[in-house]
């Protein structure tokens, strides 16, 4: 019991990375109906500029720098989603349908490659900043722990995703994404500037990646250019888990697969956990492609 | 106001609009007419940028708009309710007339909205609903009453009466009417409908496999031998 609960903690703090990233596969999806294969890059490049910022406010109060450092991080991959879908994706708008995923794949591969050169292939550790946490149980000999970094990750994912769920509902950019997303023709006529839209909704995704990124460079507290990757692709079967399209969906999705990958790991074999995850995958795509809370692909107009 | 010339506009290899010359005055409700796949649709999608035109120039309000993108065409005061609604279908009856408001000055957003409940009064009591769960009749007041939100110079309306009860039709015209007389409002309306659509029309002109065969008053047309023929006597009156 105490032992399923502790993994369950570490599965929710995993899963709410997942969920973070996942918002940004769903919601490129929503827009142009692509999956961005660059997006987990995205999310590796924000840790690596969190291990570098980090480095260089390593004097700073705490609470300052953690903050600051969201703050240049989400800065930064804003500019690097900009970028990918000026490179990737626009200028192959209208071509067919599988150039702009191709185009993506290569940006992704890119990407790990110019991280690798510049930044070297060896791992970069952080020392550990936030530490400590409270005993919630104790369980003759097990006892769980929920530290104030799990505690600082849910929290702040929470806060992000209903924050985040607000704006799409209620501000007009959010309004001209979501029009943009059932009818980019009419949404034209309407004024909306598509292009602009578009790109705004790879910012988008990009800042949420960060504050995923920042997160596991506090988690884990090593980063290697190669992680954005695994990532990159549980991110996605959360969001395909979850409907991709839905935002809900997403993050629910990433809740899940971190789940079943923490009980997994700690019940039968950490190094078959991935397998479990995309074991997921296939099982959805067979059996509810439209994902948890997706919408059927017919619809009534 | 709208001054259109020599304009072809072709899909792929197919030229769907073959040289047309039109004109729009201030003030004005022009009918178009003509069978289905005439070019009709596509000339409103190309007066819009939609489907650019390939030759020819389009000429509103004298600044020429013929390659312009079409958010910027519609922010110099064009609205289109075009083929086939395109009502966001999960949106909220309110939240599509707000996208209809997106280019129109915030401070008149309430005036509008009185403007078109006062118009096509359901919208108000469908307010809160899905767009795809309305009835064909009333996507339609929703298209139009979008389009009006944003305080257009020229609504271009695409066959408002497709599918629609005959009582329906008959509100929908009578509003189309009230939006040119008592808004001053300059209408180009599309129609397969030549009844109804010639007799509210000052003028109309007819459309045949992308060209232009005929021109005149509505009452002119209504009246001649030729239209009676192909368009008005299908039943449709």
């Amino acid at each position: 019991m105490a032992y399923l609960l502790q993994q369950m903690i570490n599965g929710l703090t995993l899963g709410s990375i997942y969920g973070l990233i996942a918002i940004g596969y769903t919601m490129v999806y929503g827009i142009i109906g692509m999956i961005n294969f660059a997006h987990g890059e995205i999310y590796m490049i924000a840790a690596f500029v969190a291990v570098i910022a980090f480095t260089a406010l390593s004097n700073a109060p705490l609470v300052v720098a953690i903050l600051l450092v969201l703050l240049f991080t989400m800065l930064i991959t804003a500019a690097y989603g900009w970028t990918i879908e000026r490179v990737a994706y626009r200028p192959l708008r209208g071509s067919f349908r599988l150039a702009p995923l191709i185009s993506a794949i290569g940006m992704s591969i890119f990407l790990q490659n110019y991280v690798q050169l510049v930044q070297g292939a060896r791992n970069k550790p952080v020392p550990p900043m936030v530490q400590g946490g409270f005993t919630i149980m104790d369980d003759g000999g097990f006892t769980v722990q929920l530290s104030y970094l799990q505690i600082m990750i849910v929290v702040t994912t929470v806060v992000l995703m209903v924050c985040f769920t607000q704006f799409i509902n209620t501000t007009s950019l959010g309004r001209q994404q979501r029009a943009c997303e059932q009818d980019k023709t009419m949404a034209a006529l309407l004024g909306v500037n598509v292009d602009r839209t578009v790109s705004m909704t790879f910012v988008m995704g990009a800042a949420l990646a960060a504050v995923a990124g920042v997160m596991v460079t506090l988690y884990y507290g090593v980063v290697d250019f190669y992680l954005g990757f695994l990532a990159g692709l549980k991110a996605f079967t959360a969001a395909v888990l979850g409907g991709i399209g839905s935002l809900p969906g997403a993050m629910l999705g990433g809740l899940l697969i971190g789940l079943i990958e923490a009980v997994w790991a700690g019940y039968f074999s950490s190094e078959w956990k991935d397998v479990a995850a995309f074991s997921i995958l296939v099982l959805v795509l067979i059996f509810r492609p439209q994902g948890l809370l997706g919408r059927p692909e017919v619809e009534k107009v | 106001m709208l001054r259109i010339e020599g304009v072809h506009t072709f899909y792929g290899a197919i030229e769907a609009l073959k040289g047309v010359d039109l004109h729009v005055e201030e003030g004005e409700i022009v009918a178009m007419i003509g069978a289905n796949g005439a070019g009709k649709s596509t000339l409103l999608m190309t007066i819009c940028g939609v489907t650019p035109a390939r030759r020819g120039q389009i000429v509103f309000d004298s600044n020429d708009i013929t390659a312009e993108r079409t958010d910027n065409i519609v922010r110099r005061g064009i609205a289109c309710s075009p083929e086939g609604r395109r009502i966001f279908p999960r949106m909220s009856v309110l939240e599509n007339l707000r996208m209809g408001a997106l280019t129109s000055d915030p401070a008149r957003y309430d005036d509008n909205l009185a403007t078109v409940f006062e118009l096509f009064p359901r919208l108000k009591e469908r307010e809160g609903q899905r767009g795809g769960t309305l009835s064909g009749g009333e996507q339609q007041m929703l298209a139009i009453g979008r389009a009006l939100m944003s305080e257009p110079t020229l609504l271009l309306l695409d066959e408002p009466s497709l599918g629609l009860a005959p009582l329906v039709v008959k509100q929908i015209f009578e509003a189309i009417h009230r939006i040119n007389s008592q808004r001053r409002m300059t209408v180009l309306l599309v129609e397969q409908n030549a009844h109804h659509a010639l007799r509210l029309a000052h003028r109309g002109y007819v459309m045949v496999t992308g060209q232009i065969t005929m021109t005149g008053t509505g009452r002119e047309l209504l009246e001649n031998p030729e239209v009676k023929a192909a368009y008005l006597e299908g039943g449709h009156a």
